[in-house]
């Protein structure tokens, strides 16, 4: 789900640039799966996928399968379609030190914005 | 070079409230029936720009839309700096009629969006004889808190930043760029504090679920506007007012978020116009 997320955010200068003063890892959690993203100055370094058997993160991202793969459709629908959004509706959890999430909260939601460009079909605007 | 100058203008008015002095910058265009536009939490009246510059609204209506104080271009009020800045739904009611008597506005028409929404309920609750009708843009009547508003006034997290961040979800999925950014845009400029203040009355202070059953549509009417794409005020939550309320009247506009008039002006006159029309048409509180 998320092989190709390094290279749609690296190809991205606006987006690695907003994220200019982000690095660290954080997980992205989409039950039972899970991955580590590494970032150094906005740039997305490493993704690996767990199991892990001692992950270090900062900031975690909980969710479901389900709830992530709806997420990343081209346009999902309504309740959906952001990250606060499914916050309200109990289907995500921030978990960890929120402090570089907030800081970076555009970036991060660019971020994980990104696979749906990758779900789009080929020609679509 | 081509020139684009539009029929807006801006006027600033002092006016005493409440025993303190404020300045208030406000914008307006047209000429006939008034219409006071209310901006949404942490934003400023700029968001209503597609509605002022609307020649068919602008030939019937006099559309005026001013920036609360603490937003925009109105300053907040003398001794500023040693208070927090908390909106409540008494100084937000009160504030809208104020401005309105100031300007000495005759039956006006009030459209308000988010916060702006939920004090348009609590004008036609408590109100309503001074309104020809009213407008609510993704209005309820509650939202419960769903994420720690700390952070939206933190000294290790850029305020405009994250209040862009926050809300940038709330847009729909087919506004078009130039209006999603200047709509977040808005809220990157907003001051310190002011938007989590204003939450203060959209989560805490303006519950207004007691109050609902108190709106007679029938000496003021109400319309309901919201976008598909709002999870902070949903279709869902606008319908139960709706429910609520006989005689008012609801419409679900398809790929909208929470921002209608600013994320995608053009889109949201089509939804207007009507509205307006009929307002217009009924001849309530003409004369």
């Amino acid at each position: 789900m998320l092989e190709q997320l390094a290279g749609l955010v690296n190809d991205d200068a606006a987006l690695v640039r907003r994220g200019r003063h982000l690095s660290g890892a954080f997980l992205v959690e989409a039950r039972p799966r899970s991955w580590l993203i590494h970032v150094l100055r906005g740039r997305i370094e490493k993704v690996e996928e767990g199991p892990f058997v001692m992950p270090s993160w900062r900031f975690a991202l909980r969710a479901d399968e389900t709830s992530w793969r709806r997420f990343w459709q081209p346009r999902p629908a309504p309740g959906d379609h952001d990250l606060l959004a499914l916050v309200r509706r109990g289907l995500l959890k921030f978990e960890g030190d929120l402090q570089p999430l907030m800081a970076n909260l555009l970036y991060i939601k660019g971020v994980l914005e990104a696979p749906r460009a990758a779900a789009r079909p080929k020609g679509a605007s | 070079m081509t020139v684009g100058l539009e029929p807006i203008v801006g006027r600033y008015l002092s006016l005493d409230f409440d025993g303190r002095r404020y300045r208030v910058y406000f914008e307006e265009a047209g000429e006939g029936i008034p219409l006071l536009c209310l901006h949404t939490a942490g934003a400023d009246g700029r968001q209503y720009r597609g509605v002022l510059n609307d020649a068919e609204v602008t030939k019937r209506f006099r559309v005026i839309a001013f920036d609360m104080p603490w937003h925009g271009k109105s300053s907040p009020p003398q001794g500023f700096e040693r208070e927090e800045y908390r909106l409540t739904r008494d100084f937000y009611t009160g504030f809208v009629v104020a401005f309105s008597d100031a300007l000495s506005l005759q039956s006006p028409v009030v459209m308000g969006c988010s916060i702006g929404g939920r004090v348009v309920l609590n004008l036609a609750a408590t109100h309503a004889d001074r309104f020809r009708a009213l407008i609510g843009l993704q209005a309820s009547a509650h939202v419960a808190p769903y994420y720690d508003t700390d952070w939206l006034h933190h000294a290790d997290v850029h305020g405009g930043e994250v209040c862009a961040g926050i809300v940038s979800g709330l847009v729909g999925p087919d506004a078009p760029g130039i209006h999603r950014w200047e709509t977040l845009w808005h809220y990157m400029q907003g001051g310190p504090g002011v938007f989590k203040g204003d939450l203060h009355f959209y989560k805490v202070d303006g519950d207004l679920r007691q109050r609902i059953a108190a709106i007679d549509a029938s000496r003021c009417p109400l319309f309901l506007l919201t976008g598909e794409y709002d999870y902070s005020c949903s279709p869902a939550e606008t319908e139960e007012v709706a429910a609520l309320v006989p005689g008012a009247r609801c419409t679900i506009m398809p790929g909208l978020g929470h921002f209608p008039m600013s994320e995608d002006p053009e889109r949201f006159l089509e939804h207007l116009r009507p509205v307006l029309s009929e307002i217009e048409e009924s001849g309530r509180g003409a004369g």
